[in-house]
């Protein structure tokens, strides 16, 4: 069973499935977009789960007394009321059983068993599945930024992917405003210096030179890095997290054997060149070694959250710490 | 059954209220009760509030007893928090009710169950009104400890101190009120170090038994570096998937709420900024509270891991007591094989310093990493 397509190829009944934001706006977005290419007129009707009046669903689902096409589009059905849960059933059975032609019903899904019947019955009568998979790991986040410029007809060489999930990649939508910004303002292929130009000074990518120099093991120009980050006007608070995120990693990579980092990348959720590069930190660094440091940084955590008189001081020891238990001295 | 039934290993604690009730002399109209977590601090509120306002001195069957206890009682405020602490402007609400005198029955009883949450403005709003007594009003405060209350309340209240019930009457209360199996509940009392609320969900949870279980088994696992970081994980995702499962309803179904007594329109697309401000102050509040509850579910698994590795030193020592794992018993014993007492307590130090540092804002997989590191057991 398969519901009819209405305009624009798009068919009567559409499921966004999948908690990431970013990607469910642009599939309802992109199921608009489709049915106003051929239907300039349609009218949408946006109706919020968490605000949701009973039977409104149902009655905008009606035919309307001047005709034209509508979009019902209803959003977090799955923190949805048990009223809309019924009237959502209601509709889909109504449309499936005998497609009006001139209606299109959009149900986003974030996820959980919540709602889990609508999402059944949905597939069943044949609705088209746009997914929306949670983007989380870097791995995933380097993923997305490569389909962002390949889906504009644009390439971005790896290491400007790297660049840009490190300086921005904490918040997807932010990364999804990062690759629209970069692919405007620039032609061909895009690289890690434009990359540098746009988002060099976030406090990310600083964090980060402080962080690998650091467990480079040169602890000299660590210091010197920080230093500057501070006197540029940086908080500690975020470079310590860059310095644990960074560790952790080495960690996780130092206890995962030595497969090709492609088939590693997901179980370790890390990008393979996440896994690259921390290979090669990794080197020169023993197991005890990588535990003082995690010790050492935690410290730190904790005395520029006010735990100790000089925030500063915290961090530059712990870049001490780092290099000293790198080197086993 | 009387009100005082389930107040399980207080007998002092009853006597010192029971009289109170009975006797005008011994009555007094601010009253602060501390014990440990789970020891029953607002179930020895609320019964007092029910013996006060009971005809009977606290049967336990009457409507009055029935509404004290479970809160409804016209003339019983009970204040909690599920966030981080309680506001002024809450502390001033209170103020002003303790003023009025009781609706229906003998006494207004206000408990403020997180005393230990005041802010200190809030403290202060509270202070003027117990500074003034009101006849016919009494105030229960509850808090951990005595030193979780700033000195100007405590100073003013009356202290009862409520002490860690035994294991044997934990379990007993658990067959007796829970219909519990015996063996079952004798079981989480133990493993629950006492904590009655613990206690109840270990023995009726499955799931909670085989997290414990978890928890307590990271003792004997930690060999590396690597080995340290992953249990960290695992800890953290454990309180992140509780925190989850617990908030995501409630959170959908206080909007829907604020929205109806907001008088919003909920089907219109953009809210009026006064209404987007109160939703926004209601997001911030959700938010708070599921910092507190991670940090409380963290913390929990952390007195949990914590009791392996007494019990190791109990082993160490030669202390004929039952050990808080006794269900674990083998794997404590490999425990106490690997580490000597000193290295036992530095891990009880590392516990404790993880604690400190989540209280203190550090994150808690980074604090729980750190821990981790110092639980290696010793090579060999
Ligand atoms: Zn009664």
């Amino acid at each position: 069973m398969s519901s009819s397509p209405t305009s624009g190829g798009v068919p009567a009944l559409v499921l966004v499935s999948g908690p990431e934001r970013v990607l469910a706006d642009r599939a309802v977005d992109s199921t608009l977009t489709a049915l106003r290419s051929v239907e300039p007129g349609v009218e949408v009707i946006r109706l919020d789960a968490d605000a949701y009046e009973p039977g409104s669903l149902v009655q905008h689902a009606s035919p309307s007394l001047f005709g034209g096409v509508k979009a019902l589009v209803v959003r977090g059905i799955d923190a949805g009321t048990d009223e809309l849960l019924a009237d959502t059933l209601a509709v889909v059975a109504e449309v499936a059983a005998a497609p009006p032609g001139d209606l299109t019903l959009v149900v986003e899904h974030r996820g959980g068993a919540r709602g889990k019947k609508v999402l059944d019955t949905l597939k069943k009568a044949g609705a088209r599945v746009l997914e929306a998979p949670a983007i989380k790991t870097d791995r995933e986040k380097s993923e997305f930024v490569t389909n962002e410029f390949r889906r504009r007809g644009r390439r971005i060489d790896p290491a400007a992917v790297r660049a840009l999930v490190e300086a921005v990649g904490r918040d997807v939508s932010e990364l999804a405003a990062a690759c629209g910004q970069l692919a405007d303002d620039s032609t061909g292929v895009v690289d890690a210096d434009l990359v540098e130009t746009y988002h060099g000074g976030r406090v990310e990518a600083t964090g980060f030179k402080v962080a690998e120099t650091a467990l480079a093991g040169d602890t000299p120009a660590a210091l010197r890095l920080l230093r500057h980050a501070l006197a540029g006007g940086l908080d500690p608070v975020p470079i310590v997290a860059v310095i644990a995120s960074q560790l952790r990693q080495l960690v996780k990579v130092s206890g995962a054997g030595r497969g090709p980092s492609g088939s590693l990348a997901k179980s370790l959720g890390m990008a393979p060149w996440q896994i690259d590069k921390a290979r090669r930190l990794a080197n020169g660094w023993t197991d005890d070694a990588l535990g003082a440091a995690v010790q050492a940084v935690a410290a730190a955590d904790f005395d520029v959250k006010g735990g100790g008189r000089d925030p500063v001081y915290a961090l530059e020891r712990a870049i001490l710490t780092i290099g000293r238990a790198r080197t086993g001295r | 059954m009387s009100v005082w039934a389930d107040l399980v290993g207080q007998s002092r604690t009853v006597d010192t209220l029971t009289r109170a009730v009975a006797d005008p002399g011994s009555m007094t109209h601010a009253w602060l009760f501390t014990g440990p977590p789970g020891s029953g601090r607002s179930n020895a509120a609320r019964a007092f509030a029910a013996a006060l306002l009971c005809e009977r001195g606290g049967c336990g069957q009457c409507h009055e007893c029935r509404t004290a206890l479970d809160g409804t009682h016209a003339d019983v405020d009970v204040v909690a928090t599920q966030g981080l602490s309680i506001q002024v402007a809450r502390a001033r609400e209170l103020a002003d009710a303790a003023a009025h005198r009781p609706s229906v029955g003998a006494w207004r009883v206000i408990i403020v169950e997180d005393a230990d949450r005041l802010t200190e403005r809030a403290a202060d709003a509270l202070l003027k009104a117990i500074e003034e007594p009101v006849a016919r009003t009494v105030w229960v405060l509850c808090a951990p400890a005595l030193e979780d209350v700033i000195i100007t309340l405590r100073s003013r209240s009356r202290h009862v101190r409520l002490r860690t019930p035994p294991v044997r009457d934990v379990a007993d209360l658990l067959v007796r009120r829970d219909g519990v199996d015996p063996s079952m509940a004798m079981y989480a009392a133990r493993a629950a170090q006492s904590h009655i609320g613990l206690a109840r969900r270990l023995a009726r949870d499955e799931g909670a038994r085989i997290r414990r279980r978890d928890v307590v088994r990271m003792s004997t696992r930690i060999r590396t570096t690597v080995d340290a970081l992953a249990a960290a994980a695992d800890l953290a995702s454990i309180a992140g998937e509780e925190t989850t499962a617990s908030s995501t309803e409630r959170d959908a179904a206080e909007r829907t709420k604020l929205l109806e007594t907001l008088g919003a329109d909920p089907a219109a697309r953009t809210q009026p900024p006064a209404v987007r401000a109160r939703l926004a102050a209601l997001e911030k509040e959700q938010k708070t509270r599921a910092t507190r509850f991670a940090r409380d579910v963290v913390d929990r698994s952390l007195v949990d891991l914590m009791s392996a590795y007494r019990d190791a030193l109990l082993l160490h020592l030669g202390s004929p007591v039952d050990l808080v794992n006794e269900d674990l018993r083998p794997d404590v014993e490999k425990v106490a094989h690997a580490m000597d007492p000193t290295q036992l307590l530095a891990a009880m130090d590392a516990i404790t310093t993880a604690r400190e540092r989540i209280e203190a804002n550090v994150p808690p997989l980074l604090a729980l990493e750190a821990m981790a590191v110092s639980l290696r057991l010793p090579r060999r």
